[in-house]
């Protein structure tokens, strides 16, 4: 019932809209006008309403949202690197936001300027080489230090040295993480996804000397400006460890491990005081990767070096884990 | 082919070697799967804006068992989510809009009876008919269509066991785009040849279209791209049915360890964005061709620039092919590699400056006829301008690193490519309507349907930004697991009101144009003082486009206002006055 009555709504709309365009066309031809030529009434019309909706409304709507959801934009990086993308982050939207307020009222001016009129010459302009040197060249000139900049960047944070990092696998499988800590010796034990049986969820080796002090954990503490070393693998599809606060990615590829070295800067602590007591880092998943992709987490804390010895001697060794049930 | 041939109904409405009535295939086949697109995009901002919330409309278009009670299913939002991109970027963006104005224009404008091998553009369409069939078919299998997103990144698109979507949904997805790259093949080969070897005398190549120029680089980046892809599907359908490990890997899926081992997902990254990368501007470059053809003619100016235009181009078209790789920078590449990317990608941002600025010069001291056609080519540089200068933070490696993945991405691929490519397609529409069906379409609902599709387009995807700038990553069913991400569900509900209008006024389009094509005003042979030479064929159509003689060109096509002139356009037939030298 309900779908012939929308079905009748839909053919009802489209026989009053062709009977208004033919009324539309018909006062036209008494007229002795072409219902579609453009007059200059409406060059003038849509000029008008091109400067008013490009450059006005459009550009307003667009301070509007930096005024009223820019408080939604993430924090500043709670990390050392983090803080340097902030850095050219700003930088970059510096320039682009300008060359974005100097260009789109440019745009809506022509346009609502140069509306057509009857007997107006426009102007015969094929090129001029000086002008196309010019914008060919400042873009380039402006360009230059944004790319050295973010290489350099760039550089830093994939180039950052973890001789001295905890280190810390990530493991992840649909549709949850689990963490691996390489324990006294830094060492992770090997793992191969055969050796997956029963609580050992992440396949290690225990034959493995280094596997002996891992410690495997569901939720992931970080001693505050002590650097780590993030170890990611995945056991089904393609994953990503994404910590926003962290201003770290990483893809997790099955078949491969993949690495994020950083330092974080804040405890969670601080942020809450910031942030508001509901804060907490969280590590989300950022690659498709199945139905409950939107749910895959993993909680976060950062503390002081004595919380963070307190959590760990509550935490038992993987192999006590295996022994013992 | 010389002569206006005998046709039969089959012969002139379904298998016809007409380019002109190929054209129309194309563009009825690609805005029936548009409406398709838009509508599942609808469909899943529903539950974007509203999460767990049951709508009859989810229920009426999915059934009981996808959207059981009104809500949808996470594994049917991911298919839909998947399903939106790949008929929007191949159906609607590359077949759509290259098969469309390369088969409409290409033999038109050069001043050809027809493409070099009829034949071979009829095949190229029916290949595309096919591939369209067995998507749309997808749809029906119990197990839904292909979920894995519009890349299929394996082991998730391999993996029937990881998403009921990997199953017999995602074989016909494989299958849809095989057939779909041989369609592609045999159009771009076509063009090709066509535009080198069919100009008629005195189209030199300094005299072609904008139009042609790109649509020419489209053509031999499809040629060299789309086969890379074909491979690159090939391996995957290998890795599904005949237990190969090209991509896969140490998996244990369901509890089961797989015997494959010595795969890499990346390599598939690395074959499917190198067609990837210069797919993106497979859809835009057609775009930047009309819209600096309608900007030209109805600026009634030349296009400020033109050797500069056609630099431009060649260079964006060559960077298309080095860029491939920032679309990885997080899967653990090697970070030099990642340095080159991100070196060769910024570099894009000069061209594209090159062609705004010339697009601004070109309107000014203009005298802008604002036909729908205009404003729409007018949005094209506004949204160009916008979704390029996001690509600058994209694009560096040690921002994406925050960005990536995320609705920022969203946004700008969808203002940049997605609504560029829209609005370079519905200019095209508007602008060679008359040619294609000898009516004009209605000028006050081409006025409606452009500001309310402006307006709501860029009330979807600005916003996006902000999601993407908050953290929230793409592809996520609701973003109700975390609370770090509780305060944006107004921006949710502002972009799915703004999806639904704009989706809506598209309606108002596609009324437009079939109203138009029985009713419209008849048009006259060049309503909009064009110098092109697809303007002086009669208005009726007729198979090899000339009654009598091909006419010959004897200058550029943008002869505009220009001084001296009888009137303030000159067609490219039009032999050079005495004197009078060539711009």
């Amino acid at each position: 019932m309900m779908s012939i009555l929308v079905g009748l709504i839909i053919l009802l709309s489209v026989i009053v809209l062709v009977q208004i365009l033919r009324v539309n066309e018909l006062v036209s031809e008494v007229k002795d006008q072409d219902a579609n030529e453009i007059t200059d009434k409406d060059n003038n019309i849509q000029g008008i309403l091109t400067f008013a909706v490009f450059g006005v409304l459009f550009l307003g709507f667009v301070l509007w949202q930096f005024k009223y959801w820019g408080v939604h934009i993430l924090p500043p990086a709670s990390s050392l690197h983090g803080a340097t993308i902030d850095t050219l982050m700003n930088f970059t939207m510096g320039v682009i936001l300008f060359v974005f307020f100097l260009t789109q009222p440019i745009l809506a001016w022509f346009a609502y300027k140069y509306r057509g009129r009857k007997n107006t010459v426009p102007y015969f302009y094929p090129h001029n080489n000086k002008l196309e040197v010019i914008w060919t060249v400042v873009p380039t000139l402006v360009l230059t230090p944004l790319i050295i900049y973010g290489l350099n960047v760039w550089n830093d944070i994939t180039g950052v040295d973890t001789t001295n990092s905890k280190i810390i696998e990530l493991y992840a499988k649909q549709f949850n993480w689990t963490a691996r800590y390489a324990g006294d010796d830094n060492t992770l034990g090997q793992a191969n996804y055969k050796l997956v049986e029963g609580l050992n969820v992440l396949g290690v080796d225990m034959n493995d000397d280094s596997a002996q002090d891992d410690i495997v954990t569901r939720e992931v503490h970080l001693v505050v400006n002590e650097p780590v070393l993030l170890k990611m693998r995945s056991q089904d599809v393609i994953h990503s460890a994404f910590l926003p606060h962290f201003r770290v990615q990483m893809n997790c590829v099955p078949g491969m491990t993949t690495q994020f070295g950083f330092t974080p800067t804040q405890t969670t602590a601080e942020m809450k005081e910031q942030e508001g007591e509901d804060f907490e880092f969280v590590l989300l998943c950022n690659k498709i990767c199945g139905a409950a992709h939107y749910n895959m987490k993993m909680k976060f804390i950062v503390e002081t070096q004595e919380e963070y010895n307190a959590w760990m001697a509550s935490q038992e060794t993987l192999k006590n884990t295996l022994t013992l049930n | 082919m010389s002569e206006h041939h005998k046709e039969t109904f089959l012969t002139k409405y379904v298998f016809s070697l007409d380019h002109k009535m190929i054209a129309k295939q194309f563009l009825i086949t690609g805005m029936f799967m548009g409406v398709i697109g838009m509508l599942m995009s609808i469909l899943f901002r529903l539950q974007l804006s509203n999460p767990g919330e049951s709508f009859a409309v989810l229920e009426f278009f999915l059934g009981e068992k996808w959207a059981p009670g009104g809500v949808l299913d996470p594994n049917i939002y991911l298919a839909l989510v998947t399903m939106h991109g790949t008929i929007l970027i191949f159906w609607v963006l590359t077949a759509g809009l290259t098969g469309t104005f390369a088969n409409f224009l290409i033999p038109l404008q050069i001043g050809a009876r027809d493409m070099a091998s009829g034949f071979m553009n009829m095949l190229s369409y029916w290949f595309f008919f096919a591939a369209t069939i067995v998507l749309l078919y997808s749809l029906f299998v119990e197990s839904g269509p292909a979920a894995a997103g519009w890349t299929i990144y394996p082991p998730l698109s391999a993996l029937p066991q990881a998403i009921p979507g990997s199953g017999l949904g995602q074989d016909l997805w494989l299958i849809a785009i095989t057939l779909f790259v041989v369609s592609s093949l045999l159009g771009g080969l076509n063009y090709i040849v066509t535009i080198l070897n069919m100009r008629t005398k005195g189209m030199t190549m300094s005299r072609l279209p904008l139009t042609i120029w790109a649509l020419l680089i489209v053509a031999i980046l499809g040629v060299l791209s789309f086969p890379v892809l074909l491979s690159c599907a090939l391996l995957l359908i290998f890795d599904r049915s005949f237990g190969t490990s090209f991509y896969l890997s140490d998996i244990i899926i369901n509890g089961e360890a797989l015997h494959n081992t010595g795969g890499s997902p990346i390599l598939f990254e690395h074959l499917f964005w190198f067609l990837g990368h210069p797919e993106v501007y497979i859809i835009l470059l057609p775009a930047l061709g009309i819209v600096s053809e309608v900007i030209s003619v109805n600026s009634r100016k030349p296009i400020f620039g033109y050797k500069a235009m056609v630099g431009a181009l060649i260079l964006i078209a060559f960077l298309s092919f080095v860029v491939w790789g920032h679309h990885m920078f997080i899967t653990g590449m090697d970070p030099f590699l990642g340095s080159v990317f991100t070196f060769t990608t910024l570099l894009i941002a000069i061209p594209s400056a090159v062609k705004v600025f010339n697009y601004l010069a070109t309107l000014w001291r203009a005298n802008i006829r604002f036909t729908p056609a205009m404003l729409f080519a007018i949005g094209f540089v506004s949204t160009f301008i916008t979704g390029g200068l996001t690509g600058i933070i994209l694009g560096d490696s040690a921002l994406d690193i925050n960005v990536h993945d995320t609705y920022f991405v969203v946004g700008h691929f969808h203002i940049v490519m997605g609504l560029s490519a829209i609005y370079g397609m519905l200019a095209g529409v508007y602008h060679w309507f008359p040619k294609m069906y000898g009516r004009m379409m209605n000028k006050k609902l081409g006025y409606f349907h452009f500001w309310v599709t402006f307006i709501s387009a860029y009330g979807v995807f600005f916003p996006m930004h902000f999601l993407g700038l908050a953290g929230l990553p793409r592809r996520y069913y609701t973003n109700s697991a975390f609370p770090m991400f509780d305060g944006l569900s107004d921006i949710n509900e502002v972009i799915t009101f703004f999806a639904i209008i704009g989706g809506l006024v598209q309606l108002l389009f596609i009324f437009n144009f079939f109203y138009s094509i029985f009713k419209g005003t008849k048009a006259t042979e060049n309503p909009w003082g064009s110098n092109t030479l697809e303007w002086t064929t009669p208005v009726e159509r007729i198979h090899g486009n000339w009654p009598g003689e091909i006419p010959t060109v004897e200058r550029w096509a943008y002869d505009y206002s220009k001084p001296g002139a009888d009137q303030d356009f000159v067609p490219q037939n039009v032999p050079l006055k005495e004197g009078e030298t060539e711009h």
